[in-house]
């Protein structure tokens, strides 16, 4: 049986700020369709891994592909052909607080398609009803709560229907509940073909989520495989942290 | 501990620095202006932010100043009976220099602080690269959008304040002498010539591209979350008034160098 194309493949990527190391010659491939979760503690580089992925850093050493396409180096609207087929949840959501929670899933739609202002906004309500925030179109979001910046903020990054979704740390600052709540969503997402990159230090959520794991430590990948790849591991940095609750 | 020379060197160097990437940032600014798309609707949008909304301001302090212009003025002439050059006196005084230079100065403290602590917001809580990510080129749609409207606005408001300063004047001077609409305005207006009022007024296109491009630069440039984004208002303002000082009296020399009559 032939392996799945890669959705994702970063090939030897090292990046560094200020002469301080924070990825060092990473690799490794996310088939389609598959969710891949990021491991590891504070400070090693997940979340950079994943702005090196839509292109908002470029790495120092190394190449990164997007669907078979390389992107490293690209700029301006090449750059942006390639990201309109992937969507980013940010840690804090990064709505955008100067409009409405239905402008800012609208927003993508408005920039990106020929849809006329009736049928963006009903998309953009169709959106925000798979998350459960229908009734919230009109409101600010400095009206909602963490959860569900969160569900709006995963409603804008679905707006134009990416075969990639880039999910930074989904359970962040949300209590056990809701962080599930968020968890349902992406496996909905997953269960509709969506390939999931999920940087997360919640381990009973990579455990829900994750096709395969990967261990980032110091900027190194620590270990990658399956999740009981990852519990029968050898390495006792990889066995603590599989056996934490919150990975840090 | 560093050497005295040291800390004095490091700074120079990060001023250095600094200078040359708002050079980049203005000069990306100014090409990407010229350069589809052209984000209209956003440029409106801002054009409404940054200037009608700043009309209150501008059109009140205008008339205080035409008030506070006229009552010196008055002072000044009376010794000398040529009370009857009051008004000519205080419109050229008004649309030469007064009134561009403070114009520039409000909206540099409104508008400058405004744009720095938006973009800072932006930046720190990721909304700027939320745009990236959305596949928009964030440069374009926050930076230049807001240069080009503060370039649009800088001459339009400067005529605002022209106006009110001598409707302010006027109503000063009707307070003492009971003048007429008609001949305050006949008598404002027989010394000023168009070389008075075009380079003067257009050269604010300037103090607008330097209110737009520090505070739009300085946002894109801040780290450190709220008190980062405190900082950079601050800087905005206080930069931004610098170099629009600074700028003016090479602006100056200019105007009296390609127009001698308004030296003369």
């Amino acid at each position: 049986m032939t392996a799945p194309p890669a959705a994702v493949r970063l090939d030897h990527v090292s990046k560094a700020f200020d002469d301080r190391p924070v990825l060092r010659d990473v690799s490794f491939d996310v088939a389609a369709g598959q969710a891949f979760c990021i491991l590891g503690r504070s400070g090693t580089g997940k979340s950079v891994t994943l702005k090196h992925i839509i292109g908002l850093l470029q790495p120092d050493e190394g190449r990164i592909f997007v669907e078979n396409e390389e992107i490293t180096g690209l700029q301006g609207a090449e750059l942006g052909r390639v990201r309109r087929r992937m969507g980013f949840l940010f840690q804090n959501a990064a709505l955008f607080d100067s409009i409405t929670v239905g402008e800012n899933v609208a927003f993508p739609l408005r920039r990106h398609s020929d849809l006329s202002d009736q049928e963006i906004r009903e998309r953009a309500r169709a959106k925000l009803a798979d998350v459960g925030l229908e009734r919230d179109y009109d409101k600010m979001p400095s009206e909602l709560s963490g959860g569900m910046r969160k569900r709006a903020g995963l409603a804008r990054a679905m707006s134009l229907d990416p075969s990639i979704l880039l999910v930074d740390e989904p359970s962040a600052g949300l209590d056990p509940i809701t962080s599930a709540e968020i968890d349902d969503l992406l496996l909905e997402r997953k269960r509709q073909g969506t390939t999931l990159i999920v940087v997360t230090h919640n381990i009973p959520s990579a455990r829900t989520l994750g096709d395969e794991l990967m261990l980032l430590h110091e900027g190194r990948i620590a270990a990658q495989g399956t999740t009981k790849d990852l519990e029968r591991s050898s390495d006792d940095l990889v066995r603590a942290f599989m056996r934490s609750e919150t990975g840090g | 501990m560093k050497h005295w020379l040291q800390t004095i060197g490091e700074g120079a160097i990060a001023i250095l620095a600094w200078v040359g990437r708002y050079a980049i940032f203005a000069g990306r600014a100014l090409r990407d202006a010229l350069r589809p798309p052209f984000e209209g609707g956003e440029v409106a949008r801002q054009i409404y932010e940054i200037g009608w909304r700043s009309v209150p301001l501008i059109s009140t302090s205008g008339f205080a100043i035409g008030v506070v212009l006229s009552m010196h003025t008055r002072a000044s002439l009376e010794r000398f009976g040529a009370e009857a050059m009051i008004p000519a006196g205080l419109a050229i005084a008004l649309i030469r220099e007064t009134g561009p230079l403070t114009a520039a100065l409000l909206m540099s403290g409104r508008v400058g602080a405004g744009i720095g602590a938006e973009l800072g917001a932006m930046r720190v809580t990721e909304q700027i690269d939320a745009l990236e990510a959305s596949a928009v080129d964030s440069f374009k749609y926050l930076a230049v959008t807001r240069i080009l409207a503060c370039i649009i606005s800088m001459p339009l408001l400067t005529v605002v304040m022209d106006f009110a300063g001598i409707l302010g004047g006027f109503l000063a001077e009707r307070a003492i002498t009971h003048m007429s609409f008609g001949l305050y305005f006949t008598r404002a207006f027989s010394l000023v010539e168009f070389q008075d009022f075009i380079p003067a007024t257009l050269k604010t296109m300037v103090f607008g591209f330097l209110i737009g491009s520090v505070a739009s630069h300085l946002g894109f440039e801040t780290t450190g979350g709220t008190e980062g984004v405190g900082q950079t208002s601050t800087r905005s303002v206080v930069l931004a008034s610098i170099l629009i000082i600074a700028t003016n009296v090479v602006l100056v020399r200019l105007i009296f160098f390609f127009f001698p009559v308004v030296a003369s």
